[in-house]
């Protein structure tokens, strides 16, 4: 209002304008919005934030709260959150600070790029910090430190996997020459049981296809892009200069990961911090040379396919996971209501893979309960995933909303392998 | 107030433990160690004291691989200062050396009240305290909580639980040694950041250990070896008169029966 030059405004007590009288009386109808009715100390605290800044941006069109999966289970969305914080919520102490997932959704859709992606991890940096992080999620960050897994598993048994993988399994450190192939297994293909079946399901896949592949074994550590949007960017970094000084060490053409979120942080995260690493996610380097496989029977499933967050939408990914399941012999495919740029979250991205209880406690209904009811909407018998936090997430919702026996969690590649191996002969005993 | 906290790391359990070749001794270049827990009960409730009432808390450990993480954690939750005592410890110091070590330390700091972890998966008695505050003459409580020094008068008053749900509240002069159960909050976490940050901008004080006070341990191991499956449970059949009669045949077998049946 300040530029205004008021002398040149001839003030009138009224005016009738087109038949109507209106009030020369100065209102807010003239006036800069006037955000100072509200104290903005909260606001501030969150946008004075190096990366937080674009929260003040909002201005409060909803088109984020359509799209937002949290606010599918609970009162939640960017709007809905500047909302608060503008009423005067400190977002600092608030739950609702742990409930994005860091989906992106948001993102997609908001006109004034209020980006929760860079929002959330810097905020929660500062309450990680401050050591106000929930437990649970400490428990993770912890973990993750000290034995290079958010599981809290033996770090010297990150590649027992590999015994029962039925074909060989190069380690890195053991064949002593360039690879084409650096197989990066990451933590839950790593350590979990359904994670295992997967990591195994892969080196067999890599195998039929005569490629020369290996992994880090008990070399590897976390990525820790999950951690990093959670707000542990310590931990984060410290892992990111030990995981480029391993890699450092070795020859290879390309990287190769299971994990979308490791994808994501290979190819987004380290470069800021001097690597450039020749990455692609398995579906990549597996969809071109899919009809190389030996199919020896056919899969008469009807599957849906749920797109990881952190390779669609964060990394425009859509096509490989798809272009895999369709050469499948046998195999029907069918899409969810909610796919592709505008897929649901499985709500493990962005630490809520280890803040399953304190979600829980927030939201009506678990993410991954919410998606599974989808699939089975479609009428699908199969769910193809390909994102190492989903078969387990999934399963258990598979579990909880009574679809167990309707639902089988497969990994994409779990189907390939399927697909090459040969089918039990009639009447032979399992 | 100045309350000290040792410290000290244990084998951590997550990998399987292995014996070395003698099999007197775990093989200790497969382990891979934490900080006792009880340690950090014990930490984390002198911290608290630190925001209560004001009281400067040092946190010590005698050297051995790992320790200035787990000393540059202890200042990155709010320790003021982080000691460590150099020396040639053997791996895995029996708890007489280690508490004449420390003893020698405590010596030559201002402190009022050392706060230590009740106990550890290798000194399941709780000896280190009793043993420090014997070596320097103080009074010492084990298996407290709820820790209240009362500088003033120059006292600590501090809980300590027995069987069948009763608690004495004990009082003792300063300064003294307390063995400590629990704190009376969870163990605070530190950020990887501000350990990071800690670790740039502070550093570890050192002490050298008193010579004549490391000596080698007195106690020899003969024999360390997993525990072994000697007898299996023998489930008795039959009605019940007869169940009775094998009872009561195998116990007189066994000699347990004071009569012969």
């Amino acid at each position: 209002m300040s530029e205004i030059e008021k002398e040149r405004i001839k003030e009138k007590e009224s005016v009738v304008v087109e038949g109507i009288t209106l009030t020369g009386q100065w209102n807010r109808m003239f006036e800069q919005r006037v955000i100072w009715e509200y104290d903005p100390t909260n606001l501030d605290k969150v946008t004075s934030i190096a990366g937080a800044e674009s929260l003040g941006w909002c201005y409060q069109c909803g088109k984020c709260t359509g799209v937002c999966p949290v606010d599918h289970v609970a009162s939640y969305s960017p709007r809905k959150i500047f909302s608060k914080v503008r009423g005067g919520v400190d977002l600092f102490s608030d739950p609702d600070l742990w409930l994005c997932t860091t989906c992106g959704n948001c993102l997609r859709v908001c006109p004034k790029e209020v980006d929760m992606l860079k929002i959330m991890p810097a905020v929660r940096e500062q309450v990680v910090a401050a050591g106000n992080a929930p437990p649970e999620l400490q428990q993770a960050f912890e973990n993750t430190f000290r034995y290079g897994n958010p599981l809290g598993e033996p770090p010297r048994k990150r590649a027992d996997w590999a015994k029962d993988a039925g074909v060989t399994v190069p380690v890195m450190a053991q064949v002593k020459r360039p690879v084409d192939i650096l197989f990066y297994v990451e933590c839950y293909w790593s350590y979990h049981p359904r994670g295992k079946q997967a990591a195994q399901a892969m080196a067999r896949t890599l195998n039929r296809l005569g490629l020369d592949f290996a992994i880090l074994g008990a070399e590897e550590k976390c990525a820790c892009d999950a951690q990093r949007a959670a707000g542990e960017k310590g931990l984060f970094e410290l892992f990111t200069e030990q995981n480029i000084a391993t890699l450092g060490k070795y020859e290879y053409a390309t990287l190769m990961t299971p994990d979308p979120h490791a994808f994501n942080a290979f190819k987004n995260e380290y470069p800021k911090y001097g690597a450039t690493l020749p990455v692609v996610h398995y579906t990549q380097l597996l969809a071109p040379l899919v009809e190389k496989l030996p199919f020896t029977r056919e899969l008469k499933y009807k599957v849906t396919f749920h797109d990881p967050c952190y390779l669609g939408r964060q990394n425009g990914e859509y096509e490989s996971p798809r272009h895999l399941l369709q050469a499948i012999p046998g195999l029907t495919f069918t899409e969810m209501l909610r796919c592709k740029a505008n897929g649901y979250c499985c709500g493990g991205g962005g630490g809520g893979m280890w803040l399953g209880s304190f979600a829980a406690s927030h939201e009506k209904e678990r993410l991954s309960e919410r998606r599974v009811k989808e699939a089975v909407e479609t009428g699908a018998d199969v769910l193809a995933v390909c994102c190492p936090f989903e078969v387990s997430l999934f399963e258990d919702a598979v579990k909880t909303t009574g679809n167990a026996g309707k639902l089988m969690v497969r990994d994409i590649v779990e189907l390939l392998d399927e697909a090459c191996t040969p089918a039990k002969e009639e009447g032979a005993i399992a | 107030m100045n309350l000290l906290v040792p410290l000290k790391l244990v084998p951590d359990l997550v990998e399987e433990l292995t014996l070395n070749e003698a099999g007197t001794d775990l093989d200790r270049d497969a382990l891979i160690y934490k900080l006792n827990e009880f340690d950090d009960q014990a930490l984390e409730e002198a911290l608290v004291l630190k925001e209560t009432t004001g009281a400067t808390v040092t946190a010590i450990a005698l050297d051995a691989p790992e320790i200035d993480q787990v000393l540059f954690t202890a200042l990155a939750k709010g320790a003021d200062r982080a000691v460590k005592v150099t020396g040639d410890f053997e791996p895995g110091i029996d708890n007489h050396t280690a508490a004449q070590v420390l003893a020698g330390a405590v010596r030559g700091q201002q402190v009022d009240l050392v706060l230590c972890g009740v106990q550890a998966p290798d000194d399941l008695d709780g000896q280190l305290g009793v043993l420090l505050a014997g070596a320097l003459g103080w009074p010492h409580v084990s298996v407290v909580s709820g820790i209240e020094p009362d500088s003033a008068a120059g006292v600590v008053r501090c809980h300590q639980e027995y069987a069948g749900g009763s608690m004495a509240l004990l009082e003792t002069e300063l300064p003294a040694v307390l063995g400590v159960q629990a704190a009376r909050q969870p163990p605070r976490y530190a950020a990887v950041s501000t350990i990071r940050k800690v670790m740039k901008e502070k550093q570890l004080e050192e002490v050298a250990a008193t010579p004549g006070e490391v000596v080698a341990s007195k106690l020899q191991v003969r024999r360390l070896f997993k525990p072994e499956s000697r007898a299996h449970a023998r489930m008795l059949e039959g009605d019940v008169t007869r169940q009775v009669e094998d009872l009561v045949a195998a116990l007189n077998e066994r000699g347990v029966l004071k009569v012969g049946v």
